[in-house]
């Protein structure tokens, strides 16, 4: 792999591109050298090297647990290396603390979003700040709608935090950072909660911001991202800087190739369906949040038995509601929702609850979204997981410990999990393979019903993988899965149909293996897209 | 890397082997002996060694003490254990002192009213099951509440205290001997009646094996039983518990009663075995400490065994130092915080780690 050959870091720096062109001579605003930094005995970043240029978006890639949020915390002050040096403009320097992170120009924009929600954008944008005099939001408001006019940025300084959509607070985010001056920007997967308009214009933002020669980094491992953003990309696996390659000479499956470290076949399966029957029907399902918010109006749609069904909408728009509704977790105002079985006969599921669901004989899973949270108790280990779904079997006040242990092992076994035994709790596993652990115990109980939410989420590209074609095995045996996603691009390879919410309504039904991305992107933010009326169902 | 690198950094630990968490923990109460063994020579002038011997002497220095230091463990574990599965759900019960007095109340009532007419076999068992179900409905109560309508059982556990508390001093007064003593003095002096017969010529030693068989009972509810792994799942995540189909609600109310029943028991206990009257003061804060010896064994109920132990014998040690040299109570208590602070701080540095700032390295690229 090719290596960077600049002097240490200072002033203008050279480097070696993969085709062995010369990148013009430009100004290092960031260099780290030698970067090590380890968590107990967990190596997150091992000896890296990396350059950040003014004009410039950078895409960091990696695969989970690569060590890139690590990397780029470093910068930002939040994290202290263990060794190595990190120069900014040539000078070598000390980041002990976000502020003085802020001080040299360098803002982060993290996953989380650090916004008080009764506060203005402008109150938030302000908070925190050391400035001379009083406080004048007058002026700040100012300020604020200069730096959104000057990079084409749509926020109103006065609106309060909780009336905003996800994409408009992480635009206060950006503010929040360009405000205190920030010249090197770095993005922790900024468009894991956008809808695919609202990435174009962050992209677009994002673009001005580099040719007002600031430095942009954005930490990613979506591979069209990097494709149609970045002008660099630096590859991270295992906590090591594996190469650096200029976008428009390299292609996804170089990418990838690197970032697994080994040939991976980047085409999601598809087997036809083979079965059809319905096998849960939902009609005139509305749904009220505890606090009296419509999550879902006249929801009516049929999932069928040897299918994917994916639901695809912007983040919070009915798809929990939806999702915990058919599970039995969610109390229901009106509507129904009917489980056909194979020998045809009907099951009413609304009003019951989980354990009545499954004493009826409906075999149903459910992968939910907020895995430690809700699927899995993250403190036990991963035999007492498994035990969950089967501590009630047998008519003795003590539990079976055998059984689970041997679902373990297997799971453990057949999914290639990596832990170093079944008595490891699970939140000492990574990302991946808690899901695996999560999704292989829903799936030992030879389901009829597959309900999963964000399945992939924050989970590389070798586990994704590992989930759809378990997701494909599940639909193969009959199972009717129900998909909901927030890449449209798996949506549209993984499954057979995709149902569009939009602000809890059903925007319409397309066909995968036919539905364009931009059309589907329509629908998520307007009843039925532009080009269909509104909120009638497309089957 | 230059010199402005922090000077400490604290991370978190990996596994440490129990092995090397008990040497922590042991050098934490050497190092709490010295500095207390400092205090005393500071404040009193007495050579420390004599007074850590006279803390043994009052603990175990005679058959009588080691039977009453038993039956003073006996009663703190008892309580550690009965709030416990509590704790476990995530539900802070601190109004054991309350149920056990509750316990006691029903305890004495039944001994007052119906002591005469009933033959103790069937009299004592009366009254445990009299007072395992009042303290069962003192905690039954805030555990509904909370059920329901998500109330603070903090605060509510708390007041139910007060309320124990100010109903036993009313039935002080009802049932004072002689009028206007306001105490009870002992009851059914001369008939014995509901009074814990003694058990192979030892006063404690049923309540000894009964609670011995309720930690062997409460660490295999804990451990193997269904119930336990359920309240396991609810304390660790509602909604995982809602997701399995538990049932949240009756989960939290059925370890309420359990654990308001056993410091009902607890009640139950004092008043026939031991005291045969009933005060105001009777829990004597066992309800509070019994959350220390809980936290201590981390939930885990053979580790309660020695926490009891720990803490009886420094409370023993401390009434006896403090008659021998004349000293004021206080000065034990000041021991035991020394010790409790030492214990309960090496925690931290059983779980982080703590790194000190490296030396200038040669050859670092300082421009």
């Amino acid at each position: 792999m090719d290596q960077l050959a600049g002097p240490a870091g200072a002033g203008p720096c050279l480097f070696l591109t993969k085709g062995g062109l010369l990148l013009e001579n430009k100004t290092a605003a960031v260099s780290m050298r030698g970067i090590t930094k380890t968590f107990g005995s967990v190596v997150a970043n091992n000896n890296v090297d990396l350059d950040i240029y003014k004009g410039e978006i950078l895409s960091l890639l990696g695969e989970n647990g690569s060590g890139k949020t690590t990397l780029m915390n470093m910068l930002s002050g939040i994290y202290f290396p263990d060794e190595g040096q990190i120069l900014i403009d040539g000078k070598p320097v000390t980041i002990s603390s976000p502020k003085e992170a802020f001080d040299f120009g360098i803002g982060m924009i993290h996953q989380h979003f650090k916004l008080v929600d009764v506060f203005t954008a402008v109150e938030n944008i302000v908070l925190g700040l050391k400035e001379e005099g009083k406080l004048d939001l007058e002026k700040a408001a100012k300020r604020v709608q200069d730096i959104c006019d000057n990079y084409g940025f749509d926020v109103d300084p006065k609106k309060k935090i909780y009336d905003m959509s996800v994409s408009e607070k992480q635009t206060v985010e950006i503010v929040k950072v360009l405000y205190r001056g920030a010249d090197i920007l770095i993005l922790d997967e900024p468009t894991a909660v956008l809808t695919p308009q609202e990435t174009d214009k962050l992209f677009a933002v994002l673009r001005n911001m580099k040719d007002d020669g600031k430095a942009v980094v954005i930490i990613t491992h979506k591979l069209h991202e990097v494709e149609v953003l970045s002008d660099r990309v630096a590859v991270l696996r295992k906590g090591e800087n594996i190469g650096q390659l200029i976008t428009k000479e390299t292609n996804a499956q170089e990418m990838t190739n690197m970032m697994v470290g080994r040939e991976v076949t980047l085409n999601i399966n598809r087997p036809e369906p083979l079965f059809s029957s319905p096998r849960i029907r939902i009609e005139g399902l509305n749904v009220k949040s505890d606090d009296g918010v419509m999550k879902l109006k006249d929801v009516s749609f049929t999932a069928n038995a040897g299918e994917i069904l994916g639901i695809a909408g912007i983040s919070g728009c009915g798809q929990k509601e939806l999702l915990e509704a058919i599970a039995g977790l969610q109390d229901v105002e009106s509507g129904s929702i009917t489980y056909i079985s194979d020998d045809g006969s009907r099951e009413e599921l609304i009003g019951m609850d989980p354990q009545k669901i499954a004493d009826k004989g409906v075999a149903l899973s459910f992968v939910p979204e907020d895995r430690l949270g809700m699927g899995l108790v993250a403190s036990m280990d991963l035999a007492d997981n498994m035990m969950l779904r089967s501590f009630r079997s047998g008519k003795s006040m003590l539990t079976d410990r055998k059984a689970p242990r041997a679902l373990a092992e297997q799971i453990v076994h057949d999914l290639e999990i990596s832990t170093p035994d079944i008595n490891t709790p699970v939140r000492k596993l990574s990302g991946g393979n808690v899901q695996k652990v999560l999704v292989g115990r829903e799936i030992a109980s030879a389901p009829t019903v597959l309900l999963s939410a964000y399945v992939v989420r924050g989970l590389d590209i070798n586990s994704s993988y590992t989930i759809y074609d378990l997701l494909n095995q599940q639909k193969e045996k009959g199972v009717a899965v129900i998909f909901v996603g927030e890449d449209l691009d798996v949506l549209l390879e993984l499954c057979d149909r995709i149902l569009v919410l939009c602000d809890g309504r059903v925007s319409g039904i397309v066909d995968g293996p036919t539905a364009d991305k931009h059309g589907v992107g329509m629908m998520m933010t307007s009843l039925g897209g532009d080009h269909m009326d509104g909120g009638e169902m497309h089957e | 890397m230059n010199n402005k690198e922090p000077l400490i950094h604290i991370t978190r630990r990996a596994d440490i082997g129990w092995k090397k968490a008990w040497v922590i923990r042991g050098a934490a109460i050497i190092t709490a002996l010295i500095i207390s063994a400092i205090a005393v020579t500071l404040a009193t002038g007495l050579d420390p060694f004599s007074v850590y011997g006279k803390m043994f002497e009052g603990a175990f220095g005679s058959p009588r003490k080691m039977w009453i230091l038993g039956k003073e463990i006996a009663f703190l574990l008892c309580v550690s254990l009965a709030l416990t599965p509590a704790f476990k759900m995530k539900f802070w019960n601190l109004g054991g002192e309350g149920q056990i007095l509750i316990g006691a109340l029903v305890t004495s009532a039944i001994m007052i009213y119906v002591g005469e007419s009933l033959p103790n076999g069937a009299l004592i068992p009366l009254m445990f099951i009299a007072a395992a179900g009042a303290g069962a409905i003192w905690a039954g109560i805030p555990a509904f509440f909370k059920a329901k309508w998500n109330t603070n059982e903090t605060l509510f556990t708390l007041m139910m205290n007060y309320v124990a508390i100010q109903l036993v001093a009313y039935y002080i007064i009802i049932w004072e001997v002689p009028k206007g003593s306001g105490k009870v003095g002992i009851i059914n002096q001369d008939s014995l009646a509901g009074w814990m017969p003694d058990l192979a010529g030892q006063k404690y030693l049923f309540v000894i094996l009964l609670v011995a068989l309720m930690t062997i009972g409460i660490h295999v509810y804990l451990k193997y039983s269904k119930h336990g792994y359920e309240l396991t799942v609810v304390g660790e995540s509602r909604n995982t518990a809602r997701y399995v189909g538990i049932k949240v609600d009756s989960v939290i109310i059925r370890t309420l009663l359990l654990s308001g029943g056993m410091c009902g028991i607890v009640g139950w206990m004092m008043v026939s075995s031991t005291d045969h009257t009933i005060t105001t003061t009777l829990a004597g804060g066992r309800g509070f400490m019994g959350i220390m010896v809980s936290w201590l064994a981390q939930f885990n109920p053979v580790a309660m065994i020695f926490a009891s132990l720990l803490l009886v014998f420094m409370q023993r040690g401390a009434a006896e130092i403090s008659t021998a040299f004349q000293l004021n109570q206080s000065f034990g208590d000041i021991i035991t915080g020394i010790i409790l602070f030492f214990l309960i701080g090496s925690e931290f540095f059983i779980n982080y780690r703590i790194h000190m700032r490296h030396k200038e390295k040669e050859g670092t690229e300082n421009v």
